[in-house]
């Protein structure tokens, strides 16, 4: 095959997945949407807990549930081969500009979504996951898209493949952990206003999204570090000094310092709940503005020609 | 009245240690390294002069008022500001009150013993009871040695305790980020930095006056830089025929490190710099050099050689000023140098492709004063004209010459040139080691539990088990099950 027809196949393969993710965006529709469903039989037979109704509900929406995981599983391999088709038609890693950054990320984040389900209750979190990909990959697909072009001197580095690989598995599972602190501030304010709603009856407690999103951060925070490091490093090998500023590495710096604060407001202050939540959601916000603001319309030694 | 008069002087060393447990407090520190990332962020924002002196400039000269008002809160230069200092030497003084203290209980808690059993098991986590043989302590001993807990017996019990590498690992992250401040600051004391252009074929000597732009750190003496000569040999630059995008710089140098030694061949590419010891040279920037000739009325040469011009865009369109100062008048040409030449009605002559395909010269010949002399510094890519008077106006391609009123030039070829880089960094081995340090503490803290386990055991046979997690982190209550079945199973 020659370097376009891969670069072809790249493209079709990332087509394709975020076809798959949209049938698991309606499979995780339907399943969050006919928990819904009003329970059989009369006003006083419908107690908590009783066996008849719940089960029926129960594998009704398992079926479109387990449906809608797969067609995730689907989806990640598929772009997973779209990213890696991507990197043979260019002849080096895929990291070379927005576009690739993006369907990586993408990759990343239902990645640690998929793994994150294996230990944990996770299958309602796939209507936001699934949609954030969409949103992820259709900004990628319409406004990022470049050919698949060789690498700009500046970026032939070993430490390319340290260091974005690092920033974009971090910035995978920060999204997570953030789509999961704003799961926790939606139902927060929910419950603040009486009972859940019947469709987010089976989301997990409160608690236990505050736990998860703080375990995701801590988890991936030695990551982030290594990240910014493994750039600093690279930074002395091809500008002459590992920390000089410029405004990507200011916006590194400040979610490193953003989550470093989260981090110590939990173990140290004893922060939790919405205040945790909230900045947690701040610290993701700079990651964001780092990737898209800094990236676009940013000066610096970080841009490179094209996006 | 002398009661009066005390009030005052334990009023200080009160208001001091209040001053101190407020600045060593957790919430201070928080609230400090959240201000730290807000401080940042004007910096990231606002042209910076350390980073790029010219958008500084332009601001200045589009916001005349709200520059100067920018300007005296060191908006331009957030991270040199005294506001900026302020907050991470607070900062850094903070962790310091904070991780010292820490480390000393830490190093005697390390050589401690578990602390005793408690009374009432039944009132810890995950507390279990059961009849047992008697045999329990005894397994449960090895079980913990095997899991590599600190174990402390009493008559009928054992404490256990593990996770000291939770407050290691804690502690080691944030020394390592004093040993990263210190890194930082002997670089900005020892370091230097410099920039020559230098022209293939020429070479470049590292002292003092060879250098475009040369900055020091306060402690750095003109003798620590390293005597190395460094020639010039080649210079190859290939780029993508179909996106003009450039695919590899190599530039081929002879280095004779120090006055003596052999002359040595190597290689310099954007990613791979030239070490010497804590002095590295890279390869930062690179364009042509048109190289001419300038005579005067009566043929003499006036000036012979290669002229640096600048880069303007991606194809290498590059502006320059060649000034002849030693011919009588004085002579300048402001010029532009394409590359690959190409022409259209709205930007005049411009470059199509960076390689020099169709190199062609581009001036206007002006004479008079060049200013040369006022000691106002002069970019070297301009001329000051206001005391010069216009006389030709042309173009030219290689090997053509120009004649005008006052004598003639020749375009004679095009040289490459590039900016070589050099900077000395004594304190990057530190803050490397400290970002490694940082890294590995950071995995330790986060990654270990501390926990407790007791077990006892009663006259009548009855088992104990309980345990303590500290923070709160889960995983113990496995633990304690894994301990308790494997118990039970030694039991039967």
């Amino acid at each position: 095959m020659t370097h376009s027809s891969w670069a072809y196949l790249s493209n079709y393969l990332v087509y394709s997945a975020m076809g798959v993710y949209t049938l698991a965006f309606f499979a995780h529709a339907y399943e969050t949407a006919w928990a819904v469903r009003a329970p059989q039989g009369k006003e006083d037979e419908r107690t908590e807990g009783s066996l008849l109704v719940k089960t029926l509900d129960y594998t009704r929406t398992e079926k479109a549930g387990r449906i809608a995981t797969a067609f995730i599983i689907l989806g990640f391999l598929l772009l997973f081969a779209g990213v890696i088709s991507r990197g043979i038609s260019a002849g080096r890693v895929p990291w070379g500009n927005m576009y690739e950054f993006s369907i990586t990320g993408a990759l990343a984040f239902t990645g640690a979504y998929l793994i994150a389900l294996r230990k944990y209750d996770l299958r309602w979190l796939g209507l936001p996951v699934s949609i954030f990909v969409l949103l992820i990959l259709g900004t990628a697909i319409t406004v990022l898209y470049r050919p698949s072009a060789p690498l700009v001197p500046a970026l032939k580095s070993y430490w390319l493949v340290i260091h974005v690989s690092a920033a974009i598995m971090s910035g995978g599972v920060f999204l997570l952990a953030n789509t999961i602190a704003a799961a926790y501030l939606y139902l927060d304010s929910m419950e603040q206003k009486g009972e859940r709603k019947q469709w987010a009856k089976r989301l997990p407690s409160l608690e236990v999204l505050d736990q998860l999103s703080y375990r995701l951060v801590a988890f991936v925070f030695p990551l982030w570090t290594f990240a910014v490091i493994a750039g600093a490093i690279w930074a002395e090998h091809a500008w002459g000094r590992y920390w000089g500023w410029d405004p990507k590495e200011t916006w590194a710096f400040i979610t490193w310092v953003a989550y470093a604060a989260y981090l110590h407001a939990r173990v140290t202050v004893g922060w939790r709940g919405r205040k945790a939540a909230w900045l947690c959601l701040f610290a993701g916000s700079t990651f964001l503005f780092n990737y898209i603001y800094i990236n676009i319309w940013g000066t610096g030694k970080h841009t490179y020609s094209g996006l | 009245m002398s009661n009066q008069s005390d009030l005052p002087e334990l009023g200080l060393v009160s208001l001091l240690r209040f001053a101190w447990r407020q600045l060593t407090s957790m919430r201070t520190a928080l609230i400090l390294l959240l201000l730290l990332g807000v401080a940042s962020i004007p910096g990231s924002l606002i042209p910076q002069r350390p980073q790029n002196p010219m958008k500084v400039h332009d601001y200045f000269t589009n916001n005349p008022t709200l520059a100067a008002w920018m300007n005296k809160f060191s908006l331009f230069d957030v991270f040199g500001s005294p506001w900026f200092s302020a907050i991470y030497i607070l900062l850094f003084i903070s962790l310091i009150g904070c991780v010292l203290p820490r480390t000393f209980d830490h190093l005697r808690a390390s050589r401690a013993l578990p602390p005793l059993t408690p009374a009432n098991l039944d009132h810890m986590e995950f507390f279990q009871t059961w009849q047992g043989d008697g045999s329990e302590l005894a397994s449960s001993r090895k079980w913990l040695e095997a899991k590599r807990f600190r174990i402390r017996e009493f008559e009928g019990s054992i404490s256990a305790e593990k996770g000291y590498l939770r407050e290691t690992g804690n502690l080691f992250f944030h020394l390592a980020l004093i040993l990263i401040l210190v890194g930082v600051s002997l670089g900005a004391l020892f370091g230097m930095k410099g920039e020559a252009i230098v022209n293939v074929g020429d070479r470049f000597t590292n002292t003092p006056t060879t250098y475009d732009s040369l900055s020091y750190g306060k402690l750095f003496r003109d003798q620590s830089l390293s005597p190395f000569v460094i020639t010039v040999d080649n210079f190859v630059a290939k780029y993508d025929p179909a996106t003009n995008a450039p695919e590899d710089y190599t530039l081929n140098v002879s280095v004779v490190s120090k006055p003596g030694a052999a002359k040595v061949r190597r290689i310099i590419k954007v990613n791979a710099p030239l070490q010497f010891g804590s002095t590295n040279v890279y390869l930062q920037a690179n364009g042509y050099s048109p190289v001419v000739t300038v005579r005067d009325k009566i043929g003499a040469i006036v000036l012979q050689g290669p002229i640096p011009f600048l880069p303007q865009d991606a194809n290498l369109t590059s502006i320059g000023a060649i000034k002849v100062p030693d011919s009588n008048p004085q002579l300048g040409f402001v010029a532009s140098f394409l590359p690959t030449a190409a022409r259209d009605k709205v930007r005049g002559g411009f470059s199509i492709y960076p390689e020099a395909l169709d190199p062609k010269l581009l001036f206007s010949v002006w004479t008079g004063n060049l200013g040369l002399d006022s000691g106002i510094p002069q970019s070297v890519y301009r001329i000051d004209t206001s005391k010069m008077k216009k006389i030709g106006l042309e173009s030219l391609t290689l090997g053509q010459t120009y004649k005008f009123s006052e004598g003639s030039i020749r375009f004679d070829g095009v040289t490459p040139w590039v900016n070589l880089q050099v900077v000395r960094d004594p304190g990057k081995m530190y803050s490397l080691a400290g970002g490694i340090l940082a890294i590995l503490g950071l995995l330790g803290s986060l990654f270990t539990r501390r926990r407790r386990i007791w077990i006892r055991t009663m006259a009548n046979g009855k088992v104990e088990v309980a345990g303590l997690a500290k923070s709160g982190v889960p995983g113990l209550e496995n633990e304690i099950a894994l301990l308790v079945a494997d118990l039970e199973k030694d039991g039967k």
